[in-house]
């Protein structure tokens, strides 16, 4: 009995790392691509560099301080709200498959709407603290 | 032998599909805008209609001087196009054009999980553009950017949640496999989320804050010339032609059409797809561009909403006729 278990999952784990391994293709073929692009660009192009043309461009008037300037992130609590939303949000793929399936039904139904609840409590609080709006 | 030559002519046909796609939609985008508003567009390059304005464009480009500022990050600024434009490649890998296994680049098991992460990786290549320019607009642009995928990636997440919901997988062609006609109005609050989402991330008008040209002169891409620019523009493009294909397979039935898949599959998701890439040319011909605050409220008081809305709906509805 428990050889075929064995013979199916090796299967699925082959076909697993083919499918993938033709995805690891398919990105050697882009970074070729974009490597060829390059090299040929540079033999095509002309370098003629100029103090003036590698300045930073501010408009055609000569750049003041850094360009790494103190700047002010409004939205660093957006920051905090997408990663706490999103990691939680991934968990939905893999229930997704098996929510609906024979035996769960209703149960994880009701489990949804609570998750569903915290997310949208959430969400309302982030609304009434005022993070939601731009400062 | 045989699967080798297999896989080369299937990765040959995503590597053609994904220079030549892009370029379509860019002359559509050329001739429907100036159509749209009362001009010929380009009629001179190629003899017809200007067919080959893009072509011309691009030898432009890669004769022009490449430019890097003397007080840029060098490696990272010459490296953002790369990686702006190549996770979109990736994700061609995975759409399918037609029914069974031969009409798509790779089965993946994962392919929704799988084209959300690589879409994501595009924008760092905006993300690395902007800090490396050491340029205060690329800067703000830059910080626009990585705002904006903050606030959109969540309701597009959950779009796409609700159809693995319904389909009960996360393949792709598994969820076209089960598609049946009646999806459409079931799930059409999440197709809309999704695509107004996906065009937030791609930084289209009117949700063009981030590259605003005439406010902070093309925000990340500021310092950048010839090839290197040419190849941000390129991603520009290619991510419409995903976004408005992943659209048509998720939400539109894909190859399924009113009569029949047989043989006929793949001209509907392209017709969908380009019917899609037609609106995405329309909406910035005549929508203003959001400011950055609205572009924010947009998201987070009416998109995630609707989109936790649209679960609670598919999950009802799901188990309801089960």
């Amino acid at each position: 009995m428990r050889e075929p278990t064995v013979v199916v999952a090796a299967d699925y784990f082959q076909g697993y790392f083919q499918s993938y391994a033709v995805v690891g293709l398919l990105a050697a073929v882009g970074v070729l691509f974009v490597a060829v692009a390059f090299a040929a660009g540079r033999l095509l192009r002309p370098v003629v560099p100029t103090p003036e043309k590698l300045l930073t461009y501010e408009c055609g008037v000569d750049p003041v301080g850094e360009g790494w300037a103190h700047t002010q992130v409004r939205y660093y609590v957006y920051a905090f709200l997408y990663v706490i939303f999103a990691v939680d949000s991934i968990f939905l793929f893999p229930w997704a498959t098996v929510f609906a399936a024979p035996g769960y039904g209703a149960t994880t139904l009701v489990e949804m709407f609570v998750f569903l609840g915290f997310l949208a409590v959430g969400l309302l609080y982030a609304y009434k603290k005022g993070v939601l709006a731009w400062t | 032998m045989n699967d080798a030559l297999d896989v080369a002519l299937r990765l040959l046909a995503v590597f053609v599909a994904f220079l030549l796609l892009p370029l379509l939609v860019g002359q559509t985008e050329h001739k429907v805008m100036a159509h749209m508003q009362g001009r010929l567009g380009p009629m001179y390059a190629g003899g017809f209609h200007g067919w080959a304005q893009l072509v011309a464009d691009g030898v432009k480009f890669a004769q022009k001087e490449d430019v890097v500022p003397a007080g840029a990050d060098r490696r990272v600024f010459q490296l953002a196009p790369a990686v702006a434009l190549l996770p979109y490649l990736l994700v061609l890998l995975a759409v399918p054009i037609g029914p069974g296994d031969g009409a798509v680049g790779q089965v993946l098991d994962a392919g929704v999980f799988f084209v959300l992460a690589v879409m994501g990786v595009g924008v760092l290549g905006s993300l690395m553009a902007g800090w490396a320019s050491a340029n205060k607009f690329s800067l703000l642009g830059g910080l626009r950017t990585a705002a904006q995928l903050l606030a959109y990636e969540l309701p597009m997440l959950l779009a796409a949640a609700s159809v693995a919901m319904a389909a009960g997988t996360v393949s792709l062609p598994g969820i076209l496999d089960s598609f049946h006609w009646w999806w459409v109005p079931w799930q059409i609050t999440g197709a809309f989320v999704f695509f107004v989402a996906g065009l937030a991330e791609l930084q289209r008008p009117p949700f063009d804050m981030p590259v605003a040209d005439s406010e902070i002169i093309f925000g990340a891409y500021t310092e950048y010339t010839g090839l290197r620019f040419a190849l941000f523009l390129l991603a520009e493009y290619a991510g419409i032609v995903v976004l408005c294909g992943l659209t048509t397979v998720l939400f539109l039935g894909g190859w399924h059409g009113p009569w029949g898949a047989d043989g006929l599959g793949w001209l509907w998701t392209l017709l969908k797809t380009a019917v899609l890439a037609f609106v995405v040319i329309w909406l910035r011909v005549t929508y203003p561009r959001l400011r950055e605050d609205q572009l924010q409220k947009l998201s987070w008081t009416l998109l995630v909403p609707l989109s936790l809305a649209q679960i609670a709906l598919t999950g009802v509805v799901k188990v309801v006729i089960q």
